[in-house]
């Protein structure tokens, strides 16, 4: 029997186990991964040359991030791995790659696909978002873990979930100046009264002590605000936001951190053809697998974040099962009580994701508020009115025919960063459900590659 | 160029300096540094947004927003998030080629 061909796309956490129980199995998967080094954005490696040790780069994280390092480096020579490479669509078994610095496409057929694409930052537009010094919380993180940068001289962090409050006290420790953490839920007092505190103590335990850590260093926190707007012509000069007893208040600042969580990277999914489903908490629609991973699409395997977002050790988790999966339906044996203690933990990892989201809520209300001049679709300038007038004069109350008529999600980054936002925009203004306005179609490539034609030699 | 840049180096600034031309102006950044770093330790723009044309300084740092492309001479894109900084590197922050206007504002 000829072995079955093993595609990984995504290096991160559920990457890495997904090739790691592969080669377990004696075969010798493909890795495909946009980034330079194996790791994922939570793992995200310092380039070669830089000298801070993991407990500084990943904190309490640092032995997760060292043991699946380590991992991913002890599969050198029993993996294909192919860094910096852009997977831009999967069609007719086969994934299609571009090199990230430019070069030959390439193709790999699979007969088994994992993917796990992991997550971006969820944000929600607001007056000013795209003045340049506005970053998500997701970048000012991987400017110091990655460039051992801060994203300006006086920072403000705005938002909601587990990244906010890391983000800034990672910032105050390295020596960067916090202006102010604005939050969006009112973590602390939330956090203390809520009935799922149990599914998600450690995650709120590590949130209170960098509040507290915050605090003693008399750092601003504000808790329960409504950002109104950044102010700068050129670049960031300050925030203004309504505090939780409705006064509006500024703060002096050059650069802002900001987002509500993560959403899913769900592009090559979708061109894979898998099967979609809506998820209400986050208003993202995720494409659908059973307990192990795999989708509706035979051969394609779902893993990690980019499936559902539960965060790094979940992923692994996932990671782990989706490959015995991929193994055990090719006809090789696998460890059936591992595949069970597996999908146990997933379980509970589908638990936490929901409490998680519950403790963080993505302030979809914030949307209906917005002024009509907000740009909503950063890329092409397409505005909140210019959405509302798609669903209301226009009728169109369908994401992809609003796209058609506006462009809300037609620029460069494909609606990564307007699609959700735009989806309940156009429900809203629809007087329907969000759901209701379904969700931007996957378009190949997922993300820009370079074309080049050549002049035929004579 | 002169300007203070957006972003400050709190960390790791013993690494070997590289020189690199942004706009016809040297530029030093440092080996490891990405491109976006280097012209953002050095400034506080990165390029301006075709449609409303106010400067960008990049957005998600990790490939997805595709809001930090800039160029080289010949018109080659460089997504500045996710490239390196090398020697000798020319960049342009606006593009070599002639542009449409899109808005009329």
């Amino acid at each position: 029997m000829v072995d079955p061909r093993i595609v990984i796309v995504g290096a991160g956490p559920a990457g890495t186990r997904a090739a790691e129980t592969v080669v377990r199995h004696g075969l010798r998967p493909v890795v495909l991964d946009e980034a330079p080094q194996s790791g994922g954005q939570i793992y995200r490696r310092q380039p070669p040359g830089f000298s801070r040790d993991a407990k500084v780069l990943y904190g309490f994280e640092a032995g997760r991030a060292g043991r699946l390092h380590a991992a991913f480096d002890a599969l050198a020579g029993k993996v294909e791995h192919h860094p910096g490479t852009l997977v831009w669509t999967v069609r007719d078994g086969a994934v299609h790659t571009a090199p990230a610095d430019g070069g030959a496409v390439g193709r790999f057929p699979y007969d088994a696909l994992v993917l796990a694409t992991g997550a971006c930052d969820r944000v929600i537009p607001f007056p000013g978002w795209t003045t340049a010094g506005v970053y998500t919380l997701g970048a000012a993180q991987v400017a110091l873990k990655y460039q051992a940068c801060a994203i300006g001289g006086r920072v403000v962090f705005l938002g909601t979930g587990p990244l906010l409050y890391l983000v800034a006290y990672q910032y105050a420790k390295a020596g960067a100046e916090v202006a102010a953490v604005l939050d969006t839920t009112g973590f602390a007092a939330k956090a203390m009264a809520l009935p799922k505190l149990l599914a998600v103590l450690p995650a709120l335990a590590k949130g209170l002590y960098y509040l507290g850590w915050l605090r003693s260093r008399g750092i601003a926190i504000h808790e329960g605000v409504v950002p109104v707007r950044v102010d700068g012509a050129d670049a960031v000069e300050g925030v203004v936001f309504r505090s939780a007893s409705g006064e509006e208040r500024r703060i002096a600042c050059d650069a802002v951190g900001f987002g509500y969580g993560l959403q899913s990277e769900t592009q090559l999914a979708d061109l894979a053809g898998c099967r979609f489903a809506y998820e209400p908490q986050s208003r993202q629609w995720l494409p659908e697998a059973d307990a192990d991973g795999r989708s509706d699409v035979a051969g394609v395997y779902l893993a990690g974040d980019g499936r559902r977002v539960r965060g790094a050790d979940f992923a692994e988790m996932a990671g782990e099962l989706a490959a015995l999966a991929a193994l055990g339906d090719r006809g090789i044996a696998v460890d059936q009580a591992r595949m069970a203690a597996l999908r146990r933990g997933l379980d509970r990892g589908l638990r936490w994701g929901q409490a998680l989201q519950a403790v963080f809520p993505v302030p979809h209300h914030f949307l209906a508020d917005l002024p009509s001049e907000t740009v909503l679709c950063r890329c092409e300038g397409v505005t909140v009115g210019d959405a509302r007038r798609a669903a209301d004069d226009l009728d169109a109350r369908e994401i992809n025919r609003a796209k058609a008529l506006s462009r809300i999600g037609m620029g460069r980054c494909q609606g990564r960063y307007c699609g959700l936002s735009a989806a309940t925009i156009l429900a809203d203004t629809a007087g329907e459900k969000p759901e209701t306005a379904m969700r931007i179609r996957g378009q190949a490539p997922v993300k820009p590659v370079p074309l080049r034609t050549e002049e035929a030699a004579s | 160029m002169s300007e203070r840049g957006q972003f400050r180096r709190v960390a790791e600034t013993g690494r070997r300096p590289v020189r690199l031309r942004v706009d016809g102006e040297a530029v030093e950044a440092l080996d490891g540094d990405t491109v976006l770093v280097a012209l953002l330790t050095a400034g506080r723009r990165l390029r301006d947004n075709e449609f409303e044309r106010r400067p960008r300084a990049g957005f998600c740092l990790m490939g997805a927003c595709q809001d930090c492309w800039i160029w080289r001479p010949d018109g080659g894109r460089v997504r500045a998030c996710s490239t390196p900084v090398a020697d000798g590197m020319d960049l342009l922050t606006r593009s070599p080629l002639e542009q449409w206007s899109i808005r009329a504002s």
